[in-house]
């Protein structure tokens, strides 16, 4: 396991970048702590698999350093880095068996015989493929196959990190829950160093104990799932993370009052913009209170969901989604009010905070 | 039941029937008719039963030309089929070498076979051939009118010329195929170069590699125009195959049932082998 710092990482795919344009990832600087589960979460294109890449090896970063443990490896290849990676698409050899597809990463690296075939037995175990060992292993359902492509990572007990590429893609949806919980029961128990990417946000938010979200090229935001939903840095965020997103809504800032069309906001704190920039509020579906005080709205549609409902609504002409409980009323004459808490102002689609 | 005699059914297969009458099974039948008859012209025939199979297949004529067969087949497969998957594996994978490569692989597979034994004929001719005049100017002793020897090595040359590309060509659909991930996850494992091709891209290319090994098969064990034209089956019987002995039994020799026969020997060879073939084929992919 390895503590793996990326020192101002960029990377443009082709040969002359010239503008910052060029750049598939703008520049990356972060450190990933020995034994974390990190999630890269972003839309495809956003430069998360080139990270991930970046870190495994298999794209040599156009500047930059990547330091392992301390330890410069910007231009070692993949097996000198003593990575693992797991990939959307199973990767299997599938005329070999369980056991030969396990065992032959270590027989790659001249591992003696004995030692092999005790690791490979206790790796089935962990992947819980024990008692089909001996079976080819192209018959197998596409989980199966997954697990035998974490299980060859898993066997180099010595492996720096264990990266995953959106690995449950292919997975049926209730295996992907269980295949997801015995990955984190893995990393629990063993203290792997796990990056794990994903465009879905479930999966991002009950794997990782830190969230990095990606978008277009950058990180916009690292934090815990819970960081993640209550404050935002990024617009961006906002609307990526939450079913539905969270509302963002053009404003004209004055002092502690956020303006909407017609309507007045108060706000519990001064925000710091400076002049000029493009402001704007945010505030999550969960805490617009529908009710029959505050500010009006005209309701579109109200969508059950089963647990609660979605009302779409529009305020202000801009649109806007509440979340109401399942029994939640919804009156003739709708109004709705802003939990102040969770109100986040934007200036360029970045969050600010309070004036000093 | 009772089951309901629908006649319209047949007139449904009825064109299908015709023209498989015409296409195949007539000229067959014809061919074991004439193969169990003996003839002195004038349209009239007398039975001759097997006498005409058993004359085929005691005679040393027919087990010579047969072995040349084996042999020719055998030298092709065991040089198209490694040649074609190592130029595979060579092939660039994107950019502009692709389109170039794969025009100049196909360029052979679009030359009529009579054409390219004309080409052949030529090329080797030692008083105006480029290739011949060069090995005799090397000092090499290379005729192929004469030289058992060279006119082997020229009707092998030209094949593994003719043909290959079409091994390539398939193995090359096969190889690009194969996702990057696995040669990602074959360098993460750290398996060498002989691993990824023995592990990753041999069992993905297995599938084209045994219909290349099929087409390949029964086109050399059938090869009849090149031989024809460049060497017309000599020097002596030295490339006189099967299907070179049959026309000159037939059309050289006018004797229609000992050819009939052999042509029914010769089908039934063929068609044995590639049932051969197609039976390990498809069990062995049942297996994997």
């Amino acid at each position: 396991m390895a503590r793996i710092d990326l020192e101002h990482i960029r990377h443009a795919y082709g040969a002359k970048p010239k503008s910052e344009n060029d750049y598939a990832l703008k520049e990356v600087h972060h450190e990933w702590n020995d034994g974390g589960a990190y999630a890269l979460l972003g839309p495809s294109g956003c430069g998360k698999t080139t990270l991930l890449n970046i870190i495994s090896g298999l794209i040599n970063p156009s500047e930059g350093r990547i330091l392992f443990d301390g330890k410069d490896v910007t231009h070692l290849s993949t097996q000198e880095r003593n990575i693992a990676q797991v990939f959307q698409f199973p990767v299997i050899y599938d005329t070999m068996t369980v056991y030969d597809n396990l065992a032959f990463p270590l027989r790659n690296r001249h591992v003696p015989e004995a030692e092999v075939d005790r690791r490979v037995k206790e790796t089935i175990e962990m992947i819980g493929l024990g008692g089909w060992a001996k079976k080819t292993a192209r018959g197998l359902t596409a989980d199966q196959k997954q697990k035998i492509s974490l299980g060859r990572g898993l066997v180099r007990n010595d492996v720096s990190a264990i990266l995953f590429d959106e690995p449950l893609t292919v997975i049926d949806p209730e295996m992907k829950w269980v295949l997801r919980s015995q990955i984190k029961r893995l990393h629990k128990q063993f203290g792997f160093t796990m990056v794990y990417v994903t465009h879905d946000q479930t999966e991002a938010l009950t794997f990782a104990d830190k969230v990095v979200v990606m978008y277009d090229g950058q990180i916009v935001q690292i934090g815990t799932p819970a960081e993640l939903f209550e404050r935002p840095r990024h617009t961006f965020v906002g609307y990526f993370i939450g079913s539905p997103g969270m509302n963002v809504l053009p404003v004209n800032l004055d002092g502690n009052t956020a303006t909407v069309g017609g309507e007045h906001v108060a706000l519990n704190f001064l925000p710091k913009v400076k002049s000029g920039a493009k402001t704007e509020l945010g505030i999550r579906p969960e805490f617009v209170s529908l009710g029959r005080e505050g500010m009006p709205v005209a309701i579109t549609k109200v969508e059950d969901i089963g647990r609660h409902k979605i009302v779409r609504a529009r305020f202000a002409d801009q649109p806007i989604s509440i979340i109401v409980d399942e029994d939640g009323e919804i009156p003739a004459d709708p109004r709705v009010r802003f939990d102040p808490k969770a109100i986040n102002i934007y200036a360029d689609s970045w969050r600010v905070g309070e004036e000093a | 039941m009772e089951k309901t005699w629908n006649n319209k059914a047949w007139f449904m297969v009825l064109p299908v029937l015709v023209l498989v009458a015409f296409s195949a099974v007539i000229p067959l039948m014809t061919v074991v008719n004439y193969s169990v008859q003996d003839t002195f012209g004038n349209n009239a025939f007398f039975w001759a039963g097997t006498d005409w199979y058993v004359q085929v297949l005691t005679s040393d004529r027919f087990w010579d030309a047969l072995t040349r067969n084996l042999i020719f087949s055998a030298i092709i497969l065991a040089i198209e089929i490694p040649l074609g998957i190592i130029i595979a594996l060579n092939m660039p994978k994107k950019g502009l070498g692709v389109p170039v490569c794969l025009v100049l692989m196909a360029l052979p597979l679009l030359i009529p076979w009579n054409v390219v034994g004309t080409i052949w004929q030529v090329f080797g001719r030692v008083d105006i051939g480029l290739l011949g005049r060069t090995l005799e100017g090397m000092g090499i002793n290379y005729n192929y009118v004469q030289n058992p020897v060279a006119a082997w090595v020229t009707l092998i040359v030209m094949d593994v010329w003719h043909w290959t590309s079409l091994v390539v060509l398939l193995c090359y659909a096969g190889l690009v195929s194969i996702p990057d991930a696995y040669y990602q996850a074959a360098k993460i494992d750290g398996a060498s170069r002989w691993s990824v091709f023995r592990y990753i891209q041999l069992p993905k290319m297995k599938r084209v590699l045994l219909i290349a090994f099929l087409l390949r098969f029964m086109d050399s064990f059938m090869i009849y125009t090149e031989p024809f034209v460049v060497t017309g089956g000599g020097p002596g019987n030295s490339t006189t195959f099967l299907s070179i002995d049959l026309v000159k039994t037939a059309i050289g020799q006018f004797d229609l049932g000992p050819a009939a026969a052999l042509s029914i020997i010769y089908f039934l060879i063929i068609l044995l082998l590639s049932w051969i073939f197609y039976t390990v084929m498809t069990t062995s992919d049942a297996q994997g």
